[in-house]
């Protein structure tokens, strides 16, 4: 029984970890493009939901009404100012340039805000469960981040198929050249998917923020749950990177119950195992 | 109209001479300069062999990994249990750290080859998390805490002068054997295969080049020799912990930016860039996490605008070449 | 009647590659132009020229007046232009129906709509919802037809209509052509088919090596002297 228990906060950590990889996946399957500070920017996010709860002494969850256009916006001027520049057939410009990125976050982040531990309240929000059956207890937290990526993703995909956004990033996507042929302006049209993917860091590390303490030097570890639930999902495919996050989470859920210390290990066997055994992840759409 | 093939440009011999008196005066070291004066240059030529290795993997054969820390501490480790546990002569047990490393890198490479590209590169990382992980649930070596390295155990080197003198020989002989061996590589049969492969890899492939067996090799061969540099950068600390041996910071952040600052895909790209680390280090130093907030800034502005870095720069304008690779055709009339 | 497009000594470059060495055209409006030459001869870097695909270091490109050269594809197809590549190039992404809506992203006054496309290619309304790459290559040259006519474009350039599509699918796109172009449209059309293209066109222009070797009417030159301008003999 207490598995099962184990089982379902797994699937509902699942949405978070779905959350830090949506974006991921966005950019991916719009231009190529792996951010290395994706990790670091959504503990920017942390950060800018702190000093803005601060500062208006307002709810987290109000705050992101704030941080989700603040970050966006970055987003659009570090795509349209520094990321596009990196934008080529050769692979090495972005991987450094978001590599050099990270590390001016983190210690940007480091003078800033020291290294001490940092965490958001989200008041009876955090604390408060209610019983499936007798043995499931069932957090209010969790279960709001859950069913935010399940809508973040609906979204998003409503946003690809749907729009004429979602058009223009599915066309520039296929073949930048000729979508500027269609009047789209590649560099509009990335710095948007930039600001899109921003957007969904945003809502990402405020949840963050609330679940658990944070600092300055958690992106890495962000990055690599991100895009561990990316590739068990399969590339290209949002809906399989939610199912990629909640194999992640049950998995470092059932390693915490075996060991403590063997929690974050057991997700990174999970994801050798599907790396193993089926490489291009569960269900996948695209090649890498 | 003959013509004469030859492989040295008049900047090369120069600079082959230079090397050669500068070996002599560096292997002396010992006798004319003080210990700190020795540990800087031992210092500079543990990230000199990184930074050459790295770019070998990354700027050569196209595998950019954010990873190579794992066998940097893996190095350190193997060292560790194998000083500590079957007491054996720490200078001994440099190669076997290189050994063991080489044969984790086999699987490692069966795994994390799957992966193309970016996510290639943080599938290296994950690798490296999982080691670190790994290690620190190792009560036998201290844990999440590490452990350190008695000094009974490096008796069989001496006494002080003779250890320092011994730990600083086995970093020359990694810094400068690094240069060497991907110098002496880059001009073989090998190093053609990997400029081929660079510029196509679907008609190098064509040809015959046999691209997977070549990218396998130089990932094994590259992971040993970095836990070799591995196991002497913690022979010389004596001590460890799983937070150090693996940081990311240290062996792989550090060394990317001395690359791609240097120069990536040249020889003295990485000679060049160990140079401003350690300038750069020696005025910045005080600034903390300044410092690495000024790196990461300079190596970004780098890649945009000069992406060949400082020495693809100079080699460009001015042709020039230190450690020639290809074929220079010379007319005669 | 003015000249809509003035192409003067044009002379366009792949990095260091000259592929185009001082060509130069002129085009009224509703004019149809054919531009014929071998393979490799520049006609699809004088579209992509026009277009702003291409580097232009010397000469210039005048279209109603405006200079294009150095403005970018996507403000130059704002003025009126519009291109169906070589190679159909279909958003592969996108079903048939969102290729064309795509192009009609520029939003300019006229007479096609999606209904005029599909009126035009009616097996394009029965395929609108599949994937566009999935259709045949004459159904896929169509919806790349009807991508271009979608943003009511004042000139249309059609590069390689014909390339890898069998004879009698061909007959049926450039039995299209007037109804196209029967709008006031001006057109350039590049063809290797060089028979086809003249009976297409009222005027043509041949290139060789980047350079103009003979242009006129389709009927006032020789099979000879056009075979001659062709090859380069």
């Amino acid at each position: 029984m207490d598995m099962i228990n184990t089982v379902v906060q797994g699937v509902l950590v699942g949405g978070l970890y779905a959350l830090f990889a949506a974006g991921l996946s966005l950019i991916f399957g719009v231009m190529r493009l792996v951010n290395i500070a994706h990790g670091d920017l959504i503990v920017l996010a942390a950060y800018v939901a702190l000093v803005v709860v601060q500062m208006l002494g307002i709810h987290p969850l109000l705050a992101l009404t704030l941080v989700v256009p603040l970050l966006a916006g970055f987003g659009y001027a570090l795509q349209r100012i520094i990321l596009n520049r990196t934008l080529g057939k050769d692979l090495l410009p972005p991987l450094l340039v978001t590599f050099g990125l990270s590390v001016i976050l983190q210690n940007g982040l480091l003078e800033v805000f020291t290294a001490d531990s940092r965490k958001l309240s989200a008041g009876a929000l955090e604390v408060g469960s209610f019983k499936l059956g007798d043995a499931i207890s069932v957090g209010y937290l969790p279960l709001l981040m859950f069913g935010t990526a399940v809508a973040v993703i609906a979204g998003l995909q409503f946003l690809f198929y749907r729009t004429a956004l979602g058009r223009a990033f599915r066309a520039t996507s296929d073949d930048a050249e000729i979508a500027q042929l269609m009047g789209l302006d590649k560099r509009h049209v990335f710095a948007m998917a930039m600001a899109l993917c921003l957007g969904v860091v945003a809502i990402a590390g405020v949840f963050l923020a609330i679940r658990s303490n944070f600092d300055p030097f958690m992106g890495p570890a962000r990055l690599i749950f991100g895009f561990e639930a990316v590739i068990i999902g399969g590339l290209g495919n949002l809906w399989g990177t939610l199912v990629g996050g909640v194999i992640l989470g049950v998995a470092q859920g059932v390693g915490a119950e075996i060991n403590p210390g063997w929690q974050v290990l057991a997700g990174h066997v999970a994801f050798i195992l599907v790396l193993a055994v089926r490489p291009k992840g569960l269900f996948p759409r695209i090649d890498g | 109209m003959t013509h004469s093939i030859s492989r040295s440009t008049n900047a090369s011999r120069v600079a082959a001479m230079v090397a050669v008196l500068l070996l002599i005066g560096l292997v002396s070291a010992p006798w004319w300069t003080s210990s700190a004066t020795l540990r800087l240059i031992g210092e500079f030529s543990v990230y000199l062999a990184l930074a050459t290795l790295w770019n070998l993997l990354a700027g050569y054969t196209g595998l950019v990994s954010v990873g190579q820390q794992a066998y940097v501490g893996l190095g350190g480790y193997v060292l560790f249990s194998v000083a500590l546990f079957l007491g054996i002569n720490p200078v001994y047990a440099i190669p076997m750290a290189g050994l063991v490393c080489a044969v984790l890198a086999v699987p490692v490479a069966a795994l994390v080859f799957r992966l193309n590209g970016a996510y290639f590169a943080i599938g290296t990382w994950v690798v490296a998390e999982v080691f670190r992980l790994s290690m620190a649930q190792v009560s036998a070596l201290g844990g999440g805490s590490g452990t350190s390295l008695p000094v009974a155990v490096m008796k069989p080197l001496g006494d002080k002068a003779a250890r320092e003198a011994m730990i600083y020989w086995l970093a020359i002989a990694l810094g400068a054997g690094c240069v060497a061996l991907v110098y002496g590589l880059l001009r073989s049969r090998i190093g053609l295969a990997l400029t081929a492969i660079r510029d196509s890899e679907v008609a190098s492939s064509s040809l015959g080049v046999p691209i997977a067996r070549v990218k396998y090799g130089v990932y094994i061969a590259v992971s040993a020799m970095t836990g070799m540099v591995g196991a002497l950068i913690f022979l010389q600390k004596l001590r460890i912990s799983p937070d150090a041996a693996f940081s990311v910071n240290d062996w792989t952040a550090f060394v990317i930016f001395i690359v791609v600052i240097g120069g990536i895909g040249t020889i003295e790209g990485p000679i060049i860039g160990t140079i401003v680390y350690f300038l750069l280090r020696e005025f910045l130093a005080d600034y903390g996490s300044v410092y690495l907030l000024f790196l990461g800034a300079l190596a970004i502005v780098v890649m945009l605008v000069a992406p060949k870095g400082i020495w693809g720069y100079i080699a460009g304008r001015y042709r020039l070449s230190l450690f020639p690779v290809g074929y220079k055709i010379t007319w005669k009339d | 009647m003015t000249d809509v497009l003035a192409i003067d000594d044009l002379q366009s470059f792949y990095g260091d590659f000259q592929a185009l060495h001082g060509a130069s055209l002129t085009l009224k409006q509703g004019e149809v132009m054919a531009l014929i030459g071998a393979n490799g001869a520049g006609k699809s870097t004088l579209l992509k020229s026009i277009c702003g695909l291409v580097s232009v270091r010397a000469g210039s490109v005048h279209w109603k007046g405006a200079d294009l050269r150095g403005q970018s594809p996507n403000a130059i197809v704002r003025q009126g232009i519009a291109m169906v590549p070589e190679g159909r190039r279909l958003f592969p992404s996108l079903s048939v129906e969102e290729n064309l809506i795509i192009g009609g992203q520029v939003a300019r006054k006229g007479p096609w709509s999606l209904k005029a496309v599909y009126d035009l290619f009616p097996i394009l309304a029965e395929k609108k919802a599949m994937p566009a790459t999935s259709l045949s290559g004459g159904q896929q040259q169509m919806v790349s037809i009807g991508r271009a006519l979608m943003s009511n474009p004042e000139l249309i350039l059609l590069d390689e209509l014909s390339l890898g599509l069998a004879p009698i699918v061909i007959k049926d796109i450039y039995a299209q052509l007037p109804r196209i172009t029967g709008t006031g449209m001006s057109a350039i059309l590049v063809e290797q088919d060089v028979t086809r293209a003249l009976s297409a066109a009222a005027k043509f222009i041949c290139l060789q090596e980047g350079r103009v070797s003979l242009q006129g009417l389709p009927g006032a030159h020789s099979r000879d002297a056009i075979s001659a301008a062709y090859f380069g003999t």
